[in-house]
This record gives structure tokens, C-alpha cells and sequence, in this order.
């Protein structure tokens, strides 16, 4: 082996080279991304990680009204809360595998709707309990409950009936779904004892870390469990939380040494907190993305020749650069990307043209009466400035936008799904079928796109049957291509999870399944 | 009846009446929010017999008025109810809260107070001087910036650069006082920095007031000092407009502190008032309200207070 890639290796297992920076060396040297990314993980476990330490996060999104129940989380503190104490039956790896967690393996049925989950043995609670399959079920069943307000009842819906077998969690669906998996990774669906029904917020799961301090707002402490199960996670004595919302706060506590990891570097300075010494900056695409949408059943965007012209008329590369300052990536009209699994790069990418614009804005016989686009700073950080753009670029195709600026409060009961055009942003979904179901399909609650064509339809439905990997990605591919040619989505740019890391943090991987590494960065990093 | 006393409790009882005057009208303002509270915490799910259950459960089909008196009744035997948003009683998880506010305010208050009456009494002493236009050009500067860029600079410097303090001022039970007073040392140094200017120019201002009267040149013509006439004779008799203004910025760092707590994280009562207002958790914006009312009314109290002892008119009546 390459003597200069070993050592380049154990550099990246100490973090002092970056993943990405040490799999494009590789890959300079002849290497295969899967042969370089085995190397990079021997090399970390031949490293060894270091125990103990308090590890500092500061993160953005928590508030004195959070609560600790899984049902509840819906913005990052929770979230990475979650993360700590909770284990869920799998979880979606960063090669976007699927991964074992609680449950020990999981077998379905050749038709897709009967879903088995071998719990893993031996496993505790922070109680003191054992985890079993009756704890899955329990827990599945509050959050198929209406009371339990969980964000994750969406994907409880299509659950038909569960049953326990021994140490075996069975889950029957009503139609069949290739995705199961998947949608049980959900952050929400934390295995509680007895499912959380008598305390869904005290905290208490089969985690690496459990609960010392717990003041909602402000921080939140972990402590290791000394009962985990797998020993290649939980290296730290203490994981702490705290909440910092305000951004310029939460990058001095970064600089200052004060915490190791933040979430939510604004692109905006994220060069300059790069450049400070101590602080790195890593960046991975994710699945979110912001877009513009149209009503594809109101005038006048019915007219498929008017959406063309639209479409054609932004200039996404200018997006990239401008509104995310270049940590993101060009989108292509439909919601899907590479952090995606089965996601078809072959699909040409759309480029701005100006020219095709006006031809096919002639072809749609507009009146030429100004276009309203509305938009909010809310919609997603930059709207106003990205609408800007869209408007310049646009009138250079003769397509003249009118923007329409709304306040923040109301932008999504009163514009978003509501008016016809607007800006909008999506955190993106762990799977295609989901990001569809959600809101593609014409009889979505979200079909914020107003997006009916009964051949998409029939293919979603289709494709969560099929098991056979090939032929899923070919029907995705083709609902790709109808959705960019003939979809309401204007989807100029993907943006990547921005995260602020300390130079005392080891370990860290790439990781788009969510930020801080989907939220394992405390599993997984150790301190120097 | 002693006048002082009668004076005391007139001003007490007004004070109170004043209370409950906000009270009536925080209650009057949280009413005419648009929606209603059913409406607000059903959200976009709410259905018209959802939106009736709800509004049988808190009550709110009975008249204003008798919802009124029963949150009054319960606010004064402590009963501030329980949080829409989590469930929690709001007195208990407020009262940590404040407390935290509080522990801020004090510190700050201990530093400033004294610091703006020295700072004040030497501006004072060589008005129209160097020392003069410096402390007042420096005060002036702190109080004429946003409190946020003051923290800002502060974190730059203190906390980025130099590493002397944390930037964030998390604190929590088990810290030990060093280790508290090491976590809010820079929105401490925030929180002086901004009421300083007020309180100091206040006092200079009263004193060169004093320093106009007669029985100050009567003293200058006896000989004393200028010190001696400032701290025996002009101070004493400044005192009153300076205890108001000094019981406003106490008044301020108790409910104006939002800002400072959001840059540095201090989990205090601001904070929590603000999480409770974007998800229209009336109960806890009404007894945030009530409280922050009755720390203003009730610091203004102790002012007038003050300075009726300090009126030897009124100490000494005829």
C-alpha cells in the first residue's frame, strides 16, 4: 500500500487531515472512494479513541417550552437531546446504508409489507429495565396515538397492525413499503420504556448518555451510561448542551473555546470563522433545499410552457455563490440530490438560458402583466436577496416579477401553500418516497405545488412495492424527470449543513444525514 | 399619626392600587390578541369541536370579567396557573427564572451604583474640566450604542481575543459563587456599561443644581474644600433625584435585560417571557407581565421612599 496514503490515513484518523481533504488524495492516487473510506476507518480504530472529557455543543433552536419527549422534538436542541439519550431500532448510516441499532436485524416479507425487527439482546435502559420488542411496539403505538402530537404520526399512518414474537417486533403495513426501515430511523421514534407512555419526558432511553441537568432554554447535561451496549460510541464522561440562539454569540462561544462543536454556521462568515485559529469549518450537502414554487392548477402557472419559461429563467450557479456563499449545491427542479439514497445523476442538470426562457415564455401567450412572486425573510435565510436575483435574471429573459415582500409572521398559515407563487424552503426527507409522499403526490396534505399527474402517482406507489434496488432507482429517475419537466418546483439550490468544529475534536466524519453528523457527532468524536 | 408614616402609606397603597390597575389592564391587553387562546394552541389543526372542547376545559366561555377576578384571586395567594406550552406551573418555573434575573441585577447593581455616584460627584468636582469631559464623554458613548454591539465588543475582546471570561453566562445550581461570578462577568460588565451614563449624569447634574444655592457659596466663603462641600453639604441635599433615577435603572436591569440575555445565554426571566410570547402562552405573558409591573411599581415605591426620609422637611415637621 501507498506509503504516503497510510500516513495521510492516520493523519485523517487524527483528524488533523480532513475526510474529504484525505478521500480526494485518494482518489488522486488511483484509490476507490469505498477501499479509501475502509482504510480512513481501520486507521481511526487502529488510532483509538480517546475516552472521557466534557464535550461542549452549542446549538441553535432551543427554547424554554422544550420538553424532553421524543413525540415532541422539532427544532435542533431537541433533536441533538434526543441523540444523547435515545436509541432508535436503526438508524440511516452517512453511506445512507441502514444501520443496526436496537434492533439486531430486520427482514421483510418478499411483498414489502410485513417488517420484521430482531431486538438485540441484553440491552438496558437508564432504568435499569431491559429493552424488548414490547417496548417497540409501545413505543410506535404512542406515537401512532393522535394525543401524543408526534412528529412523527405521518409515518405511523401506514402501519396496519404490529405484534411482538418473542424477541421479534413485527410491523404490517396497509401498502407495501420498500422504505420501512428508513422511516423508523426517524429522530422521533426513540425506543422509551413501556414506549414512554408513563413519562414520555423524563428523558430516560437506551442512549450512551443520560440525564444530569435538564433546564429547557438554557443547557441541557449529559452523562455516559455506563451500561451502553456498544463500545464503539459514547466516548466522552459528559455531553453539555447549550442553547445559544443568537449566531454572533454562538461563534464567539466556538472561538472563545467555550464549546467544541455549533450548529448553523452562516455562510456569510463562515470563511472568516474558518480562517480563526483553533476553529474549522466542515460543510456537507444535505438533503434541504430552497426553492420558489408555483400552483400548477391556478393561472398563470397551469400553462406548462409558463413554469418552463420560469424554470429556465433563475440562475441557480448564481444562487449557490450569492445566497449560500458556496456551501451548497445547484438544484435541479425536483427535491432530490445525491444525499439521497438511489438518487439518478445522469439527469442533465438545468442551466440558466435566457434565450429558451422568452421563446417559452412566448410560447405561453402571458399577457406580459408582471408575475407576482411573494416572499418573506422567513422563507429561508437570503429569500428576499434570492427573489432579488430571480427578478434581474428573469427580466433578462423578458419574464417580468413582480416581488411581493410579506412579514414572517404568517408567512406559512397565510402565504406558503395558500398563494399561488412564493418562496419556501424544505429540510428534505431520509428517502425519496418520503420527500414525494410528502409533497408530490396530488393527494398529499402538503402538495404545496398543487402537483396532480396521475403516471407520478401510479410510480410512487409502485416503487415503495419494489424491493429490487436497480429497478426502484430506475422509477425514481423517471418520476425525476417528470417532475423537473413538468412539476411546479423551481429548485435552484441545495444547502449543506454548515458546522463549527474545535480543533480538540477527533473523530469526525462526513455525515449528511442532518447536521453534526445527523446528530452523532457526541457518539462518535472524542477530544485530543 | 406620625406625617411620615401617613406619607409612607399613602404612598404604599397607591402603589398597590397602581398594581392592580395593571393588572386589569395586562389581563384586558392579552384579550384582545386576535385569536384566543384555544385558537392559538390548536394551531392549524384546530376543528370547530376541538376548538369548543378546549374552550369548556380553560373556561373561556365564561364573561371576561369572572376569568379576570379568578386570575386575580389565584395570582395573589401565588397561584400563577400552569403553562400552556408544557404543563409546568408557571410560578415554580418562573421563580428559578427570576431569581436568575435578579442574581444579574444585584451584581450589576453593585457595581453601577456605586461606580456612577464616584464617577458622578468627580465629574461634578471639576465640571467643565478634563476629568469632566472624559467620564461623561465615555458614559455617554456606552449608553448611545446598542446594548447588543456593547456585548458584542465586550465578547470580541474579553472573551475571544484575550479568553478572560466565557462567553456565554450559563449558569446553574451547582456552580459554586466563584465559578457564577465568572460566568456573568461580561453582561455584568454589559449591563453597567449601559445604565452608568443615566445615573451618572443625573448626580452630576443634581449636585451642580445644589452647587447654585446659598448656603453652598455661605460655605465656600467659610473655606471648606470643595470636596467637603460637595460630600457634607451638596450630596445630601441631591440625594432625592438621584435615588429615582437610580431606582429606574435598577427597575431597567430587572425587566429591559432581554437583549443582554440573549447574546449571553443567561437563562433569566426575559428570555423566558420572550419563548412564552412567540407561542402566545397567554398565563405565562400575564404573570411575566404582573411581575415585571410590580418590580417596577415597587422599586419606584422605595424611591419616593428615600427620598421623602431624606427631606428633612418632611422628617421635621412643624
Amino acid at each position: 500500500m501507498n506509503d504516503e496514503l497510510k500516513y495521510l490515513a492516520g493523519r485523517a484518523a487524527q483528524g488533523r487531515v480532513s475526510r474529504r481533504a484525505f478521500m480526494g488524495r485518494a482518489a488522486a492516487l488511483g484509490i476507490s472512494a469505498g477501499m479509501a473510506g475502509n482504510m480512513l476507518a481501520s486507521a481511526v480504530s487502529a488510532q483509538g479513541a480517546v475516552k472521557g472529557g466534557t464535550l461542549r455543543i452549542g446549538s441553535v433552536g432551543g427554547e424554554s417550552t422544550n420538553s424532553l419527549d421524543p413525540a415532541l422534538a422539532a427544532s435542533q436542541v431537541p433533536y441533538h437531546n434526543l441523540h444523547q439519550f435515545g436509541e432508535t431500532l436503526v438508524e440511516v448510516k452517512a453511506d445512507g446504508s441502514i444501520g443496526h441499532r436496537l434492533a439486531e436485524s430486520v427482514e421483510s416479507t418478499p411483498d414489502a409489507k410485513t417488517w420484521m425487527f430482531k431486538m438485540r439482546s441484553g440491552v438496558e435502559f437508564h432504568n435499569g429495565k431491559t429493552v424488548t420488542a414490547e417496548d417497540a411496539m409501545r413505543t410506535m403505538e404512542r406515537h401512532s396515538n393522535d394525543d401524543a402530537q408526534s412528529g412523527a404520526l405521518g409515518i405511523m399512518r401506514g402501519i396496519e397492525s404490529m405484534k411482538v414474537d418473542g424477541d421479534v417486533f413485527s410491523v404490517t403495513l396497509s401498502t407495501p413499503n420498500a422504505d420501512l426501515p428508513y422511516l423508523l430511523a426517524d429522530y422521533h421514534l426513540q425506543i422509551q420504556p413501556d414506549g414512554g407512555f408513563d413519562d414520555p419526558g423524563a428523558g430516560i432511553g437506551a442512549g450512551a448518555y443520560m440525564l444530569e441537568a435538564n433546564e429547557p432554554g438554557a443547557r441541557h447535561l449529559w452523562k455516559k451510561n455506563p451500561n451502553y451496549w456498544d463500545d464503539s460510541r459514547g466516548h466522552v464522561d459528559e455531553v453539555e448542551i447549550l442553547v445559544i440562539n443568537d449566531a454572533t454569540a454562538r461563534m464567539a462561544a466556538l472561538q472563545s473555546g467555550q464549546v467544541h462543536i455549533v450548529n448553523r454556521v452562516d455562510p456569510k462568515v463562515a470563511q472568516l470563522l474558518g480562517r480563526s485559529p483553533g476553529v474549522q469549518v466542515v460543510n456537507v450537502g444535505g438533503p434541504g433545499h430552497y426553492v420558489f414554487i408555483m400552483h400548477c392548477d391556478t393561472e398563470p402557472f397551469a400553462n406548462n410552457d409558463l413554469r418552463m419559461a420560469l424554470k429556465l429563467a433563475i440562475n441557480r450557479q448564481e444562487m449557490v455563490d450569492k445566497i449560500l456563499n458556496g456551501y451548497g449545491t445547484v438544484g435541479n427542479d425536483f427535491p432530490i440530490n445525491a444525499a439521497y439514497p438511489l438518487f439518478d445523476d445522469s439527469i442533465p442538470q438545468r442551466e440558466y438560458d435566457p434565450a429558451a426562457a422568452a421563446e417559452y415564455y412566448k410560447k405561453s401567450g402571458h399577457d406580459g402583466s408582471p408575475i407576482v412572486l411573494r416572499v418573506a425573510d422567513g422563507a429561508f435565510p437570503g429569500a428576499v436577496e434570492a427573489a432579488q436575483l430571480y427578478q434581474q435574471s428573469a427580466a433578462a429573459a423578458g419574464i417580468p416579477l413582480e416581488i411581493k415582500r410579506e412579514p414572517n409572521d404568517g408567512y406559512w398559515s397565510d402565504v406558503w401553500n395558500v398563494q399561488p407563487f412564493c418562496a419556501s424552503y424544505w429540510g428534505g426527507r431520509p428517502v425519496q418516497d418520503q420527500m414525494y409522499s410528502t409533497a408530490y403526490l396530488s393527494t398529499a396534505d402538503w402538495n404545496d405545488t398543487r402537483f396532480n399527474n396521475a403516471h407520478f402517482d401510479e410510480l410512487l406507489l409502485s416503487a415503495r412495492a419494489e424491493l429490487d434496488l436497480g429497478k426502484r432507482k430506475g422509477i425514481y429517475s423517471e418520476m425525476a424527470h417528470i417532475m423537473r419537466d413538468e412539476g411546479g418546483l423551481i429548485c435552484p439550490m441545495f444547502n449543506d449543513y454548515v458546522d463549527g468544529l474545535s480543533d480538540k475534536i477527533q473523530g469526525w466524519e462526513e455525515d449528511g444525514t442532518g447536521e453534526l453528523m445527523g446528530g452523532r457527532a457526541s457518539q462518535v468524536c472524542w477530544l485530543a | 399619626m406620625h406625617p411620615i408614616v401617613k406619607l409612607l402609606s399613602q404612598r404604599i397603597a397607591l402603589g398597590l392600587l397602581l398594581i392592580l390597575a395593571t393588572s386589569a389592564l395586562i389581563f384586558a391587553g392579552t384579550q384582545i390578541l386576535p385569536g384566543d387562546v384555544a385558537q392559538s394552541i390548536l394551531g392549524q389543526s384546530a376543528t370547530p369541536e376541538a376548538l369548543a372542547n378546549l374552550r369548556e376545559e380553560l373556561g373561556l366561555n365564561e364573561p371576561a370579567l369572572s376569568r379576570y377576578f379568578d386570575w386575580l384571586f389565584g395570582a395573589l395567594h401565588g397561584d400563577l396557573g400552569t403553562a400552556l406550552t408544557n404543563g409546568k406551573d408557571i410560578a415554580s418555573s418562573m421563580a428559578g427564572r427570576l431569581g436568575n434575573t435578579l442574581f444579574l441585577a444585584f451584581w450589576a447593581a453593585i457595581i453601577a451604583v456605586p461606580l456612577a455616584l464616584i464617577l458622578g460627584l468627580v465629574a461634578a468636582r471639576y465640571a467643565g474640566r478634563w476629568p469632566d469631559k472624559l467620564i461623561s464623554g465615555v458614559t455617554l458613548a456606552t449608553i448611545s450604542l446598542p446594548e447588543f454591539v456593547v456585548g458584542y465588543i465586550v465578547m470580541y475582546i474579553l472573551a475571544v481575543n484575550y479568553r478572560l471570561f466565557p462567553s456565554t453566562a450559563v449558569i446553574y445550581d451547582s456552580m459554586s459563587l466563584w465559578e457564577k461570578l465568572n460566568a456573568i462577568a461580561l453582561p455584568v460588565i454589559v449591563l453597567v456599561l449601559v445604565v452608568l451614563a443615566h445615573m451618572m449624569r443625573m448626580t452630576r447634574a443634581a449636585i451642580l443644581n445644589v452647587m447654585q444655592s446659598a448656603y453652598i457659596e455661605t460655605a465656600e466663603l467659610k473655606g471648606l474644600k470643595p470636596s467637603a462641600i460637595i460630600s457634607r453639604h451638596a450630596f445630601p441635599n441631591a440625594i432625592a433625584p438621584v435615588v429615582n433615577v437610580v431606582m429606574l435603572n435598577l427597575a431597567y436591569l430587572v425587566v429591559g435585560v432581554v437583549v443582554v440575555e440573549v447574546v449571553f445565554v443567561y437563562p433569566g426571566i426575559g428570555q423566558y417571557l420572550v419563548d412564552h410570547v412567540s407561542k402566545r402562552d397567554v398565563p405565562v405573558v400575564q404573570a411575566c407581565g404582573l411581575v415585571f409591573a410590580a418590580v417596577y411599581i415597587g422599586l419606584n415605591i422605595l424611591a419616593d421612599v428615600v427620598s421623602i426620609l431624606t427631606n428633612p422637611r418632611l422628617r421635621h415637621p412643624k
